[in-house]
């Protein structure tokens, strides 16, 4: 069987039997749909910022569902066993690929409590786009991610490390995909043609951090202690 | 199951040190053990018990000195004796919400095993079918152990390191430990274990390596009860 | 076993490091003429734009040694001090960077902040680099060390020009009046123009000064404890001889 597809299946049953994803992060990431709508306080504004404040919401939830994933591997100190089994990229391609999965539904959560919440309309012609823009930038989220999940599992304080070190590596990505998809909200200032533009930088950043990811992940869960 | 490693040594050090942050864990240490034995590691805290079972699993880097673990030699390569070499340290290495049956069917299906070795492994350790369908986090530290070396055995891991595998168990979970490893001897795998006790009745080890200050004090064959 | 890091080497490069900075200061101060446009605060330029360049310097200078530390098993440590050393002088320049370009901003157009591409990708070189150095700053094996900041700084090569083309491409969106970049309209004469060279040639002499000092200063560190080994063996034997039990 695929060793890729082993891993993933591993991580999305535990997923599935301790329900952490749908218990905790899902309701996270409401809710902070909900505190923007608090401190913002205007309702044009909130429509107009829609696109980006989603792509913030999914960003800070990320920092959870990434940390959650290794905590599962940490614990009882699983990853050597993992690392004595299978191949350092297989494993970050099969952690990556679970994250992908629970992130691109966290996602489609999110674009659905912005329609809801800040009354976005997304007219039929740009839900290609839509569903694009989520299914790369969720890439490019999982990859650099479980990169970096990588980095810091297993490192006392890796709670607030995380974010200082992820976040200026997710710029690029929360430009893109807050462009695009105000492109695919419809927006005046960026028509559909320039969403696509971004989905293409899209596309390059997952593939670009994708590749590094499988390189890095051998001297990364090397041993010396 | 026959041996694969050609020389017949599962491990051989001459001069082993390693040094972790400037401090030579092992200052030294002289050990040839061959395959198929059944060797226990002695010695109190801080002796160099687990430095060692690091440094034979390929965890540690050798400082000086020389190191052969299944024919491959730790100074150059040490990393690829990682997936020969099953190492069981003071954690488990099992996902507590995943059962006892999903925890070894995952590394089976890792390393290419079918459905059958999971039920033989699960047998031979002793595993009966509520207890694999029970999630860790439930398993008393007996069952855990027993999964733990069944991972080991659907592993095919040549070499089993284990540190203070007895720690936690009662007297009825030591003397079932004391079988599946002798057992695992028998099917060609080659077991060292570190443990803290003075010699009890019923534990009837062939040989016993004692360490203290990062080198070997005592090799002891003893004639007892059972042969290899 | 030296108490000083300071060799001839150093102190030629010290002293030349010296020499050039008086002339740029002065020369910065009194003898280049102020600007058409801007007047006087253009001469913030002559410490800007070294110091952004010296950023970068440094950034692909802590990328080039941990490609090393990587790539060469028996030098691992070398080339992550000068990695780390490279990256705390770094730091310190970027920091720089941003303070005098938001000051050039604030007195030529009033504000202190724009989110123009050179200095919003300093920006998050900034932050790079601080996640950077607070990773080095964990307790723990010296080489498992040495690779996880060699990866994130290689990683971040990746990363800053991802960054800066994002920027590039967002920013192009708002039709801003002019590019606000204090040094877009500047005209440069002769003078002008050598003294900013001399600028940059100061500043890397500073910055080679100051990496190879402060690396020097790591390596005595890490000396302590290698010299030690033997000593350690020893005494760790000793630790079996004497109790006779187990």
């Amino acid at each position: 069987m695929n060793v890729i597809a082993v891993i993933a299946k591993k991580d999305l049953l535990i997923e599935w039997r301790t329900r952490t994803l749908m218990a905790r992060v899902v309701p996270f990431a409401l809710l902070v749909l909900v505190m923007f709508a608090v401190a913002l306080d205007s309702e044009p504004l909130l429509l107009r910022a829609a696109a980006g404040l989603v792509w913030l919401a999914l960003l800070f939830s990320t920092m959870l569902v990434v940390q959650r994933s290794f905590d599962v591997e940490t614990q009882d100190g699983v990853l050597d066993t993992l690392l004595a089994c299978a191949n350092p990229s297989r494993v970050f391609f099969g952690k990556a690929t679970a994250l992908f999965v629970q992130l691109f539904a966290l996602g489609v959560v999110l674009v659905v409590g912005a329609v809801v919440l800040y009354g976005v309309a997304i007219s039929g012609d740009r839900v290609v786009l839509l569903v694009t823009v989520v299914v790369s930038a969720t890439g490019g989220l999982a990859v650099v991610g479980t990169l970096y999940g990588a980095v810091v599992a297993n490192l006392i304080g890796r709670d607030s490390l995380l974010p200082l070190l992820v976040l200026p590596v997710l710029a690029p990505l929360l430009i893109a995909a807050s462009r695009s998809t105000e492109a695919a909200f419809g927006s005046n200032t960026i028509d559909v043609a320039n969403g696509w533009a971004w989905v293409g930088v899209l596309v390059v950043y997952a593939v670009v951090f994708g590749s590094a990811g499988a390189l890095a992940f051998a001297p990364l869960t090397e041993s010396d202690a | 199951m026959t041996s694969f490693v050609a020389s017949g040594t599962a491990i051989s050090l001459s001069g082993a040190v390693v040094a972790l942050r400037g401090f030579p864990a092992l200052a030294g240490v002289d050990m040839t053990i061959a395959c198929g034995e059944l060797v226990a590691l002695r010695g109190g805290n801080g002796t160099g018990k687990s430095t060692l079972l690091r440094l034979c699993a390929g965890l540690v880097p050798l400082t000086r000195g020389q190191a052969t673990v299944l024919d491959v030699e730790l100074g150059k390569e040490r990393a690829h004796v990682r997936h020969l070499v099953g190492l069981m340290g003071h954690r488990n290495g099992l996902y507590a919400d995943l059962t006892a049956r999903e925890n070894v069917q995952f590394v089976a299906n890792l390393v290419g095993a079918t459905h059958a070795d999971v039920d033989a492994a699960l047998q031979r350790l002793g595993i009966d079918a509520r207890v694999a369908a029970t999630r860790v986090a439930a398993l008393s530290a007996g069952q855990r152990r027993r999964t733990a070396l069944a991972i080991l055995v659907v592993r095919r891991a040549q070499l089993w390191l284990l540190d203070e595998p007895h720690a936690g168990l009662d007297a009825v979970a030591r003397e079932e430990l004391d079988v599946i490893l002798r057992d695992a001897t028998r099917s060609g795998a080659t077991v060292v274990y570190a443990t803290h006790e003075v010699d009890r009745p019923g534990l009837a080890t062939p040989r016993t390596i004692t360490l203290q200050g990062g080198r070997v004090v005592s090799d002891e064959q003893s004639l007892g009860r059972g042969t290899r | 076993m030296h108490d000083m890091t300071g060799t001839k080497t150093t102190r030629a490069i010290g002293i030349i490091a010296l020499l050039v900075t008086a002339w740029v200061v002065i020369s910065a101060f009194f003898i280049t003429p102020a600007d058409q446009v801007q007047g006087d605060s253009v001469r913030i330029m002559y410490a800007h734009v070294p110091t952004a360049w010296i950023a970068y310097l440094a950034f692909i200078t802590t990328a080039i040694a941990s490609g090393f530390s990587l790539a060469r098993r028996h030098r691992t440590l070398g080339f992550d001090r000068v990695a780390g050393a490279s990256a705390e002088v770094g730091v310190l320049f970027m920091a720089l960077t941003l303070i005098t370009g938001s000051l050039w901003g604030r007195l030529t157009w009033g504000t202190f902040w724009q989110w123009d591409p050179r200095l919003t990708t300093t920006l998050f070189l900034f932050v790079t680099y601080v996640g950077y150095l607070a990773v080095r700053r964990i307790d723990g094996d010296p080489r498992q060390r040495a690779r996880r900041s060699s990866v994130i700084a290689l990683l971040a090569v990746l990363e800053i020009p991802l960054v800066h083309f994002s920027v590039v491409l967002w920013r192009s969106l708002h039709q801003e009046a002019s590019v606000l970049n204090p040094d877009g309209d500047v005209r440069l004469d002769g003078l002008m123009l050598f003294t900013l060279f001399s600028g940059v040639a100061a500043f890397t002499l500073i910055f080679a000064w100051l990496v190879i000092h402060r690396q020097r200063l790591m390596a005595l560190a890490d000396l302590d404890r290698v010299v030690g080994l033997d000593a350690a063996i020893s005494a760790r034997r000793a630790e079996g001889i004497g109790s006779a039990a187990t």
